[in-house]
């Protein structure tokens, strides 16, 4: 793993990351790895990646009410279908995201995920989380347990499964396997990893470091 | 008991009068009852409603209220997808009739997803919402570049132009179409709507777009209004 210089030590006190449920776990996995002693993880539901909409007003709340007991907060998002409303509710509190559009293109990395899209535009792509959730976030989500019907309106213009895993196992393969079978579309693994994922964090998380000049995260009415 | 109960709140729609009909199918098409709404709007045409009549009151008003609540995040894509076939069934019914009046469309509207972008389903329901209101509407589907565009505009000479993006990496495409128009004079020709959830008002302004349209209902609304603001330009 690549250690930033001084990544670990944050004498100006803690740093928060605000992030996606989904990526609960990676990022964890991140700060033990790293001896991130500073940084703590709250995340904010997994569900609202079908939701985007709600996710900047709901990042803003989180870090407001956390801004009184962090030097530094940073956002475990990428823009994450929020069409830049999130980055500017980052502009306005003055605090940094995960760069790329979502998880899937810092997971795979920017090059190796414009390829796949390339490749197929109707990629559709599932990480461990998602695999792991995919009967609750998209089966049950989208209806097509009950409605079978809603598989053509809902992945009719999808042509394969990416399968963007962060560990090995072979379980989740399968199921992710099972996944683009029940869906009716061509199977891909790709193993990430945590591709930029740990990068970006420990980039986000250490310039507090440097000491911050940032001034205190504006805490009134929004 | 409890099946005595469901038989008393069974609700026998040409029982209702026109105006409970409507409000029923209204709430029909929110459910996305389908088969409820092909007898409901049997039943109108039955009394004597003109097929516009129907169209406009019963169906067009109840997805225009789906349509908000799409929007407001109040019914999400399966509900939408639901009404969306439930409004099929009842211009399944409507649209030969609509024909056979030989009403002229009050306008022409060519509308497609942006190249690189494969959702369809805001954009197929601003189509929905567009025919309901008058517009012939020629649907260039998913994944459509400027070539296409502006070769559906050469041959069908629409009104307007509509274009939707579902993605932020997407959405800057609609700006390569529109100054691809502006580059060969054409701009002036057409008036340009764009929609899909990443958008918002700035950015229509932004990209030089006549409009930005935030949810279906709000999209057939703008489009009569630019016809309309056209021709009396023209007049």
């Amino acid at each position: 793993m690549n250690r930033p210089t001084g990544a670990t030590e944050a004498p100006g006190g803690r740093t928060l990351v605000v992030a996606c449920g989904a990526l609960a776990r990676e990022l964890l996995q991140v700060v033990e790895a790293n001896g991130l002693t500073h940084v703590d993880v709250e995340c904010l539901p997994a569900s609202y990646h079908n939701t985007p909409d709600v996710i900047p007003h709901a990042v803003a709340t989180r870090v407001r009410a956390a801004a009184d007991r962090y030097q530094r907060i940073f956002v475990g998002y990428g823009d994450c279908g929020t069409g830049g409303r999130l980055d500017a509710v980052c502009a306005e509190l003055g605090i940094d995201r995960l760069p790329g559009d979502h998880c899937y293109e810092f997971l795979a990395g920017s090059s190796a995920f414009a390829d796949l899209h390339a490749e197929e535009l109707g990629t559709f792509f599932l990480t461990d989380y998602l695999v792991k959730h995919f009967d609750r976030l998209v089966v049950k989500a989208f209806w097509l347990d009950t409605h079978p019907e809603m598989l053509d309106a809902v992945f009719g213009n999808y042509r394969r499964l990416a399968y963007l895993s962060q560990v090995d196992d072979p379980d989740l393969l399968d199921r992710a396997r099972a996944a683009a079978a029940q869906l009716g579309l061509a199977f891909e693994h790709r193993p990430t990893g945590l591709g930029n994922l740990e990068t970006h964090l420990l980039a986000g998380t250490s310039v507090a470091i440097t000491g911050s000049t940032r001034s205190p995260l504006p805490t009134g009415a929004h | 008991m409890a099946e005595e109960q469901d038989i008393e709140e069974e609700i026998i729609l040409a029982d209702l009068s026109d105006e409970d009909l409507t409000a029923q199918m209204h709430d029909d098409l929110y459910d996305g009852l389908g088969d409820e709404i092909t007898e409901g709007t049997n039943i109108l045409l039955g009394r004597g409603w003109d097929p516009g009549r129907v169209l406009n009151d019963a169906l067009v008003e109840g997805m225009r209220i789906v349509g908000i609540d799409f929007r407001d995040g109040i019914l999400f894509v399966p509900e939408v997808l639901l009404s969306a076939n439930a409004m099929k069934a009842g211009m399944a019914i409507l649209r030969p009739l609509l024909a056979e009046t030989g009403a002229e469309p009050i306008g022409k509207v060519v509308i497609g997803t942006v190249k690189g972008d494969i959702h369809d389903i805001g954009k197929n329901l601003v189509g929905m919402m567009l025919e309901g209101a008058g517009f012939e509407v020629i649907d260039l589907g998913i994944n459509t570049d400027v070539e296409e565009f502006l070769g559906a505009l050469d041959e069908h000479k629409p009104d307007i132009l509509g274009m939707s993006a579902l993605l932020t990496t997407t959405m800057p495409y609609m700006k390569v179409v529109i100054d691809t128009l502006e580059q060969k004079s054409l701009r002036g020709e057409y008036s340009v709507i764009v929609g899909g959830a990443p958008l918002n008002e700035e950015f229509g302004e932004a990209i030089g777009a006549d409009a930005y349209c935030r949810d279906a209902a709000v999209a057939a609304e703008t489009a009569s209004r630019l016809v309309s603001e056209r021709r009396a330009a023209a007049a």
